[in-house]
This record gives C-alpha cells, sequence and structure tokens, in this order.
C-alpha cells in the first residue's frame, strides 16, 4: 500500500513539474503547428540560469522567474531564424537546441552544478508553512504554480492576441489575411513556449538538488508522449479540457515510467520506451487507416 | 476617370516569376487599372491570364515588379506587407478551406474577422455582445448557422465554409473586396446561394468589389464593369452601357480579335458548367 501511495505521490510531482514542458510542447506542435525542438536546450538552460544564480546568492524566486525568462528569450531567438531569417521551422529548434548546449555550459561554467545546502525555492515555501521540504509539499507547491499558469493560459488564448495564435497554427494564410501579424503570433508562442520548459528545468533542478547539462536529452520525446497520451485518454474538446488534458497526459506517462521502473526496468532503457511509445502513438491511427483500404499521403519531409 | 475619384488604381504592375531563367513566366504584363469606388469588377481569362496574381499583388501577397505601384485612397501601400495591406482587402479564396479556420468555431473565425484592420490586444476575443452581433449577421444569410456559434468550422459544408468566409470578409467593411472564383469548388446550387449572397452583401453594405471567375455567363451577369485578362495583359475593358447588351458569344468573338488566337479552354467555352480546376 505505501508502495502504491508513494509511486503516486512521486507520479503526481513529476507530472506537475514535468507538466509544464508538455504545456510548451503542446502551445508549439499542437496550437502553433510548430515543431520545435529547442525543448531539449531550454530546459537545461532554465536549470543552469537558475542554478547559478542561486549558488551566487540570488533570491530563488527571483532566480525561478529569471529561468524562465531566459527560456522565453531562447524561444523568441528559435522564433526569429523560422520568421525574420526564412529558416524552416524543425531546423531552426535543432540549431537552438545544439547552440544551447554551449550556451548551458557557458553559463554553469561545469557540467554540473550541486544545490544541496542551497535555499531554493521549495525550502522558502516549506518555511512559510513552518515546516521542513516534504514531497507533499511540494506537491502542493507545484499544484498552485501549474493553476496560476493554467489560469493565465487559459484567459492568455481567448484573447485577440490568443486567438489570432491559435488560428496561426490551424491556417496561417487566412490569418494574415484578416489582418493578424503571423510572424508576431509565432514569436509570442514559441517564447511562451519555451518559457515554460525552462520553469519546469528550473523547478527539476531545485527540487532534485543539482542543475546537469545533459538533464534535457529527450525532453522533447517526453512532452509529446505526455501530450499524445493526455489527448488520448481524455479526448479534450475546447481550451480549458485539452490544458487539463496534457497535465493528466504528463501524470498518466510518469505513472507508466515509474511502474515500468518498478518493474525492474533498467533505466538506461528509458528513453527508449519513450520513443517507442510515442512511435506507437504516431504510427498506429496510419496503420489503422491501412488496414481499413483508406489511402493515406506521404509525411511531410520539410 | 480622374484620378481622385478612383479608390484603387494600379500603376505599371508587373509581375515576373523565375525571372532571368527558362522558366520565366511573365504572370502580370504592364497592368494599369482604375476602380472606382463602387464599382463591382469582373474578370474573365482563360488558366494562366494572370487573374489570380492580379489579386494576390492586390492583396500583398507579393509584391509587383520594380517600378509598379498599388494606391489606395491617394496612398502609395506598394511596400505594405499581407497583414498591413488586409486593413484594406477582405479576400475570399477559391478553396473555402483557405478563408476560415477548421478548428476553430464559427464564433471565433467571426472574432478573428472582426478584428482587421484594428490591432489586436488582451482583450477577450469573442465577447457576449459580439456574439449577438454575429447571430444577427448570420440570420441574415438563412443557411442556420446563427444557431452554431460554437460548431467547429470543419463540420460544415462547403457552400456553408464560403457564406461565412464571405461574411468574415465583409464584417468589418474593408475597403474593396477580393473575390478569387469563390464559387468555382461549389456545386452549381450551392454556387448560386454564395453568388446571391454576395451581390446582397455587396449592394447593402456598398462594398467595392473585384470578382474573378472562370464562368463568362456570370462575368456578364454580376458587376458593372468586365475585364477579360490574356497572358498578363488585360485585353478587353467593357463598361456597364458597353456590357449590358452584349453575350457570351460576342464575348468570345472579343477574345479573339483582342488576343488573335482561339480561345481553347474548355471551362469558359462551357460558361455555365462548373470549372474543373483552378489555375
Amino acid at each position: 500500500m505505501d508502495i502504491i501511495g508513494n509511486l503516486l505521490n512521486i507520479s503526481l510531482y513529476e507530472g506537475l513539474a514535468y507538466g509544464f514542458v508538455a504545456i510548451g510542447v503542446y502551445i508549439t506542435f499542437r496550437v502553433l503547428s510548430f515543431p520545435d525542438l529547442s525543448v531539449d536546450g531550454s530546459f537545461p538552460l532554465g536549470g543552469a540560469v537558475a542554478a547559478v544564480l542561486i549558488i551566487n546568492g540570488v533570491n530563488p524566486w527571483l532566480a525561478t522567474a529569471a529561468a524562465l525568462l531566459s527560456g522565453s528569450i531562447a524561444g523568441l531567438c528559435t522564433a526569429l531564424l523560422n520568421t525574420k531569417l526564412r529558416i524552416n521551422a524543425l531546423l531552426s529548434g535543432i540549431l537552438m537546441m545544439v547552440a544551447l548546449y554551449s550556451v548551458n555550459l557557458l553559463i554553469m561554467g561545469r557540467a554540473n552544478i550541486p544545490l544541496l545546502r542551497q535555499v531554493t525555492v521549495f525550502e522558502q515555501a516549506a518555511g512559510f508553512f513552518k515546516t521542513g521540504p516534504s514531497l507533499s509539499l511540494a506537491i502542493i507547491f507545484i499544484a498552485v504554480l501549474a493553476l496560476i499558469i493554467l489560469l493565465a493560459l487559459n484567459w492568455f488564448l481567448r484573447t485577440e492576441i490568443g486567438l489570432a495564435l491559435r488560428a496561426t497554427g490551424d491556417n496561417e494564410q487566412m490569418v494574415r489575411g484578416l489582418g493578424g501579424n503571423t510572424d508576431m503570433t509565432t514569436i509570442v508562442g514559441v517564447a511562451i513556449s519555451n518559457g515554460l520548459v525552462s520553469l519546469s528545468g528550473a523547478l527539476i533542478a531545485q527540487n532534485q538538488g543539482f542543475a546537469d547539462v545533459g538533464m534535457g536529452i529527450g525532453m522533447i520525446v517526453m512532452g509529446l508522449a505526455s501530450v499524445i497520451i493526455g489527448e488520448g485518454l481524455f479526448r479534450p474538446k475546447g481550451v480549458t479540457a485539452v490544458l487539463l488534458a496534457v497535465f493528466g497526459g504528463t501524470f498518466a506517462y510518469r505513472l507508466f515510467i515509474g511502474i515500468a521502473l518498478r518493474l525492474g526496468l533498467p533505466p538506461t532503457n528509458l528513453k527508449l520506451i519513450t520513443a517507442l511509445l510515442v512511435i506507437a502513438a504516431l504510427a498506429i491511427p496510419y496503420m489503422r487507416k491501412k488496414l481499413k483500404g483508406e489511402w493515406v499521403p506521404p509525411a511531410v519531409r520539410m | 476617370m480622374s484620378e481622385t475619384q478612383s479608390l484603387l488604381q494600379l500603376i505599371c504592375v508587373n509581375k515576373a516569376f523565375a525571372a532571368g531563367t527558362t522558366d520565366e513566366v511573365k504572370a502580370l504584363d504592364n497592368i494599369n487599372l482604375d476602380v472606382n469606388a463602387g464599382d463591382f469588377i469582373t474578370i474573365i481569362g482563360s488558366n494562366g491570364a494572370g487573374k489570380t496574381s492580379l489579386l494576390n499583388i492586390i492583396a500583398g501577397v507579393y509584391p509587383p515588379d520594380k517600378g509598379g505601384k498599388i494606391i489606395i485612397n491617394n496612398r502609395d501601400i506598394t511596400n505594405f506587407i499581407e497583414h498591413k495591406r488586409a486593413q484594406y482587402f477582405g479576400r475570399v479564396y477559391q478553396d473555402p478551406s483557405i478563408g476560415t479556420a477548421a478548428k476553430m468555431t464559427i464564433g471565433e473565425n467571426l472574432s478573428l474577422a472582426i478584428a482587421r484592420g484594428r490591432s489586436r490586444g488582451l482583450g477577450i476575443a469573442t465577447t457576449k455582445r459580439r456574439l449577438t452581433h454575429f447571430r444577427e449577421i448570420l440570420a441574415t444569410l438563412q443557411l442556420g448557422l446563427e444557431d452554431r456559434l460554437n460548431t467547429l468550422v470543419g463540420t460544415l459544408s462547403g457552400g456553408q465554409r464560403q457564406a461565412l468566409a464571405l461574411v468574415m470578409a465583409t464584417i468589418s467593411r474593408p475597403s474593396v473586396l477580393l473575390l478569387d472564383e469563390h464559387t468555382a469548388k461549389l456545386d452549381p446550387n450551392t454556387a448560386g446561394i454564395v453568388l446571391t449572397l454576395t451581390e446582397n452583401i455587396v449592394s447593402k453594405e456598398k462594398i467595392t468589389a473585384i470578382m474573378v471567375t472562370h464562368n463568362m455567363e456570370h462575368a456578364l451577369i454580376y458587376g458593372n464593369r468586365l475585364l477579360m485578362m490574356h497572358k498578363g495583359r488585360t485585353i478587353v475593358d467593357l463598361n456597364y452601357q458597353q456590357r449590358r447588351d452584349i453575350t457570351v458569344i460576342d464575348l468570345l468573338a472579343a477574345f479573339e480579335r483582342a488576343s488573335g488566337e482561339q480561345l481553347a479552354d474548355d471551362s469558359i467555352l462551357l460558361s455555365t458548367s462548373k470549372p474543373s480546376d483552378k489555375n
């Protein structure tokens, strides 16, 4: 019973903390139709910025906010490569991801920064409730944060800019024809997405007690898996439902991984399993159509 | 036509694609056009005549070659990019899926359209007041769309989507409405409904309109001025008087006289049938 309870708690914490990554991936891949791969770089960027600022005595809240901002700037750069220099979206993200690897090392000065015995947002939150840091406290803290961000996004996606942003991913030609600046909506969307990813990196680094330059590897696939699982499990309709479903999907994904690990899956196989999961989710609809004899156009290359 | 009168002017507009290569295509060849306020111009021509290129140049999808000018209300907008030009031009495309956003609701589509020409901010887009307004406008179409504001546009039929696209193109009262063979992909019956709607909206809102069509009969029935294009040039320009007692046969003769060749485009000859393809 304890094992199950513990597993659920850990999955809940991870589902919420990595949920920001999934929301970021959802905004680029699904809302904007912009397959942004900079995520693998902006996740450790958030961890790096927060860790370096914290060990240099900056207030952890401020450090976390700075991490969010740094991610938005990274996203801004990716979107500028695409909109202003006309570089293919996929390539813009890859270029940014590669560049960020060096940038992260430059920021950190080394490959790993331990945060043990440093005051993090989790300790500060614990201090507020006059208790020590614990898993349940981390869950409550991130849940509140997630709620705030969900409410903000839920509002933003219904504003005039938010509506234009959603329409950009649906029908870019139409948005321009109606006077919407699709360069601007793309930039705003990718910046928000990477800001959330970096926020997640900053929170994870503080809770696990270190920032590592390799902590972002496979983050994009994990985010995609969470989004796909969320959509498949909850079949959400409407903006609010989708946002909640993405968090739900992240939780389900983390629970699945947690169970697999408990059952003896070597942690080294984790990325392989995640990749297989996404491949299956993407290929099954095609196979199903093929079996029914439907014609499916070849995949897009560029 | 004096210059101060005209609403929209195209001066020396040329457009060559793949210029300087063996694939060079002269899409527009020295077009000079004066559009008066209140005009409803129909443009006809065979595939590759430059009709759609002309609308794309006006809407700012791409710029004219050096030296060409586009002027609206005496303002030079040649260097305005597409989304900045959109404040002046509403457009309905041939394909209903280009004029509307499938994964969004009717209400959201109209909310996007009503923001044309204004800066988009952080106010809620689909307000109750707007929805009431949309309901009133959609009711005039008599297609039952007014009760389906929360329906995703992707679930509508082609005709319904094109009717919606027409409302979206005109709801914020642009200076000029550009219609790009907007009934070509609809069945004849639906095409008729959408054309009647077009005429009603244009006359009620007193919008200046340019309608590209493949269909000679439509080109003669609708509007007050007719242009015929061929190989990027306007070869026939008929005003209301000249146009009134002309038939499809006369139009074909006029084409052959002006272009010096036989019209070999079935979709134009069979003027009442639905054109099968886009140029």
